[in-house]
């Protein structure tokens, strides 16, 4: 290469203003760079927006799970300590921090919610948080009936919020609040802000912790859920019992006896009367409602989908289970995935190879017949592409059930006695012959593009130097019809992949593919986390099968049209 | 000050949210246009024809808009909640769904004393619906049953007829190919009971290991006869064709085929699994819309408006008030009361759904049902 600017010795090449050639240009790129990144932008943020974020959003969920933690915050805390191995239910701090946990959840009805979640994992769970949610307000009345007998002026609203929040101090404990705020964003999964209007007294949240913290959630949730106002509403019935429990916390009788602002004397009395408030733990509580509760099996699962990111669905998509043990294999009834991802691939790759072996023919006929028939042949084999899926799906069903059009044939011509009809339909034979069908335009197409730009003089130069029709076709045509032949197998296979329609109408119990199961999640069972992780993996599956493709045949070879 | 400001803010929302509870009919404000959605087909018509054509005779104004996605009313509802924009005003959903859709939070609760109307003969909203109120945003509509039709021109049956359940199983009396649903929803119940467990015990069995393999090896004896349904209308399509001998469908599904296409069918009624289909108002509506919604459905769940729906689909009304008031079909003229589920003579033996115990054992149960499968 001769250029003016260069220079013989080993200094850098420069431009003719005498600054390097390389930063020169760089230069002069970048400017194209930046115009083209512009240009393309519009597309790419649409893409982006519409496209990327929701599947991104969608994958997530695969190993989301912070539904736990946010319903059962204190419960999922004082759990951390526990250990499954020790084979003993956990102790009265857990169930004590469940049943505040669970009142505030039903309250704001989520705890049906995170049943659900818990029941994919161990059946049980679903009815076990929708019946003891049910039953939560009768152990709070249970000692809102001895309160109130001991003086009715703890059914007042005013006395409760003078109580609660003026002591005779200005310490105001409100941490509490700020924290019972947080607390509700993550259990509704959205901000909540705004102004509680109380503040709790730092001396009363001292003497009653249970009772403050208690009350603090009843005024965050009355005033910024509800919209009411905290001072006009009666405490709920959580608030009683956790004056209860404070009322029998050790060391209690002194710190109240040294008490003195408001609400001194009826605090006073409720202490004396301590005596007669129903004896009960907050473990009978639970454990008489459902002795599930006493289950170690319901105490594993809580403590093993704890965590705000769970490998769990990733697992069950493997026929695998995240167990309170560890992980291990699903026992053998209920693996299903494994058979179904391989039977996916499998059906896809046959499905591919009977559209090469039905396209290739027709192809080469329209690429290769006069104008006038090729186009006649062409119509043909768009018009199906162009009806309905569903139509053509069905019409499949008419002619290859039993006592169908395809049957009937063959019973009539006596190839197939008639008590003996074929199965062709709700199988995998069903499934293959309608996918074929219905995906062979996407293999023709594609053949056709690339085949009409093989000069037919190629064959007759092979011809002429003395090859028969058979050489000239498999060493000169066909590899130069290579690159529709793989962009054909790519549209082919990745829409197969990914079919479910067809499968679900055609495919029987053995001819279903993997994603007629994430339908079904999405749809009905409403494991979005499991479709997900499916999902995840079949993209996964995509991906490598494409960079396989790659290696093996290179993309450049591929022409699409 | 703090007070001040606290009630300043919310007086507003204060005085709004029990005015939506409260009784719908005068001056409210009312939104003037509604989505309902519903399955489609024949029972959509049945519906329409009862309650939404009166309905807007009476409130010219309003518009109703049909959309026909029960079938996926799970997922969408769910989809709409988190998107912030929940475009429907009430579905109809089975009422498994229904308790899926209050879990989750989707559908709204409601106190059925209040919103519905009362009976007819003075009884409450609750007694009239009795049982059938299976969970607190359940509003009933109809009891329909998953039952079998059969075909009478089977020449292997040497005459005879299948009057029991357990005839389903029985492969030498009764050859040929019979068609299931493909889940596991009255499939495991029938297979139990037919494997002689007792009506009461079915779902105790099934909650052990040994009652779910006795089901399935039950069914194991007729798996290979049989064609897995997935959609309603497949059955009467199966059955019309020959295809299958014995079936499994809803009830109004085979009633059409026999009394409508006039196909050599018959229904077997024993052991019927009895199921309800009903509406939810979906969780978050704005007040406008909600009112609307509160006064059609308090309308459309009357009484009158239950037993006028059966005119038009062989599905018993859920209320009991609305039993005596079933008369005849509106085109076919025939008397409808012998072709309801509900009817004494059909209803000798019936499984009534345990909703709660599906709830809980759904998800367990269809995996292990279709690992069955695919073995």
């Amino acid at each position: 290469m001769t250029d003016n600017t260069a220079q013989t010795d080993n200094g850098p090449v420069l431009a003719a203003d005498g600054r390097p050639l390389k930063a020169s240009l760089r230069k002069a790129l970048r400017a194209q760079k930046i115009r083209a990144m512009m240009l393309i932008a519009p597309l790419l943020l649409f893409i982006v927006v519409t496209f990327i974020a929701p599947i991104a959003d969608m994958l997530f969920r695969s190993v989301e799970n912070q539904i736990v933690g946010n319903t059962l915050p204190e419960t999922t805390a004082t759990l951390e300590s526990w250990d499954f191995a020790n084979g003993e239910p956990p102790d009265e701090a857990v169930f004590e921090a469940l049943y505040y946990d669970m009142f505030l959840a039903a309250e704001a009805r989520r705890h049906t919610r995170v049943g659900s979640r818990l029941n994919y994992e161990e059946t049980g769970m679903s009815s076990l948080f929708r019946g003891t949610g049910r039953s939560l307000d009768d152990l709070g009345d249970d000692y809102f009936d001895v309160f109130e007998g001991v003086d009715p002026i703890w059914e007042e609203a005013g006395f409760w919020y003078d109580f609660m929040g003026a002591g005779d101090g200005d310490a105001e404990a409100g941490g509490l609040i700020d924290a019972q705020r947080d607390r509700l964003s993550a259990l509704l999964d959205e901000p909540v802000a705004g102004d509680v209007g109380f503040v709790p007294d730092a001396e009363i949240a001292a003497i009653l912790p249970r009772t403050a913290d208690a009350y603090a959630a009843f005024a965050a949730y009355t005033a910024l859920v509800d919209e009411d106002v905290v001072a006009e509403e009666e405490p709920w019935e959580a608030v009683f019992t956790a004056l209860a429990t404070d009322l029998r916390r050790d060391g209690a009788g002194e710190a109240i006896a040294a008490y003195s602002g408001d609400g001194a004397a009826e605090l006073q009395a409720a202490y004396e009367a301590r005596d007669q408030l129903p004896d009960i733990s907050y473990t009978e509580f639970f454990i008489e409602e459902d002795e599930d509760w006493g289950s170690l099996d319901t105490w594993g699962t809580i403590h093993a989908y704890s965590p705000s990111f769970t490998p769990g669905y990733f697992l069950t998509a493997i026929d695998m289970r995240l167990t309170p043990e560890g992980i291990s294999a699903q026992p053998e009834n209920l693996q299903i995935y494994g058979t179904l991802f391989g039977r996916t691939l499998f059906m896809s790759m046959v499905i591919m190879g009977s559209c090469i072996l039905l396209g290739y023919p027709i192809a080469f006929l329209l690429a290769n017949l006069p104008m006038r028939t090729s186009n006649l042949l062409l119509i043909l084999v768009l018009l199906p592409f162009w009806t309905s899926l569903l139509v053509r799906t069905s019409a499949w069903k008419v002619l290859l059930q039993q006592q169908g059009v395809i049957n009937d044939l063959l019973v009539w011509i006596g190839l197939v006695a008639d008590d003996n009809r074929l199965q062709l339909i709700n199988n995998q034979t069903g499934t293959i012959i309608a996918m074929t069908h219905i995906l062979l335009p996407f293999m023709i197409l594609p053949l056709y593009s690339v085949m009409q730009t093989i000069p037919p003089s190629y064959m007759r130069a092979a011809k002429s130097l003395g090859a028969t029709d058979w050489t000239a076709f498999w060493r000169v045509y066909f590899p130069n019809s290579v690159p529709g032949i793989g962009a054909g197998c790519i549209l082919v296979f990745i829409l197969s992949i990914g079919y479910y329609i067809t499968p679900e109408l055609v495919g029987g119990e053995t001819g279903t593919f993997i994603s007629n199961r994430i339908a079904y999640h999405i749809s009905d069972s409403l494991n979005w986390g499991l479709a997900a992780a499916l999902g995840s993996i079949l993209l996964a599956v995509v991906l490598v099968l494409y960079w396989a493709y790659d290696k093996l045949v290179g993309i450049d070879n591929v022409k699409l049209g | 000050m703090k007070l001040k400001s606290v009630l300043m803010l919310t007086t507003g929302a204060a005085l709004a949210a029990p005015m939506a509870l409260a009784e719908s009919h005068g001056g409210m404000d009312m939104a003037d246009s509604m989505t309902l959605v519903s399955w489609g087909g024949a029972y959509q018509d049945s519906q329409i024809n009862a309650y939404a054509n009166p309905y807007q005779e009476m409130n010219p104004d309003v518009e109703i808009v049909w959309d026909e996605s029960s079938a996926e009313a799970v997922a969408r509802l769910r989809a709409m909640n988190e998107a912030g924009n929940v475009t429907w005003d009430l579905v109809d959903v089975l009422a498994s769904d229904s308790m899926r859709l209050c879990d989750e939070g989707l559908a709204m609760e409601i106190d059925h004393d209040e919103v519905l109307a009362p009976g007819d003969d003075g009884s409450d909203a609750t007694d009239d619906f009795g049982d059938l109120i299976v969970s607190d945003c359940f509003i009933p509509q109809i009891v329909f049953s998953t039952t079998f039709g059969y075909r009478t021109d089977v020449e292997e049956w040497n005459g005879n007829t299948p009057d029991d359940i357990c005839d389903v199983f029985d492969l030498e009396a009764f050859p040929g190919q019979r068609s299931l649903e493909r889940r596991p929803i009255g499939n495991m119940e029938w297979a139990l009971l037919c494997d002689g467990v007792a009506m009461e015990d079915i779902y105790d069995t099934l909650e052990t290991e040994e009652g779910v393999e006795r089901a399935f090896a039950k069914l194991d004896t007729i798996a290979d006869e049989v064609v897995w349904w997935t959609a309603g209308a497949d059955t009467p399509q199966l059955l019309a064709d020959g295809e299958v001998v014995f079936g499994s469908t809803y009830n109004g599904r085979l009633f059409s085929l026999i009394e409508e296409q006039d196909q050599p069918v018959e229904m077997l009624w024993d052991a019927q699994v009895f199921d309800i289909d009903g509406w939810i108002i979906p969780e978050g509506l704005p007040e406008d819309r909600l009112n609307r919604v509160l006064d059609f459905v308090r309308y459309a769940t009357d009484t009158q408006r239950l037993a006028d729906q059966a005119a038009y689909i062989s599905y018993g009304p859920a209320r009991a008030s609305s039993a005596p008031l079933v008369g005849e079909h509106a085109e076919l003229g025939i008397d409808m009361g012998p072709h309801m589920p509900t009817d004494p003579e059909n209803s000798e033996r019936v499984i009534v759904f345990n909703y709660e115990w599906w709830a809980d054992y759904r998800d367990d149960m269809d995996a292990r049902f279709q690992a069955w499968l695919s073995n």
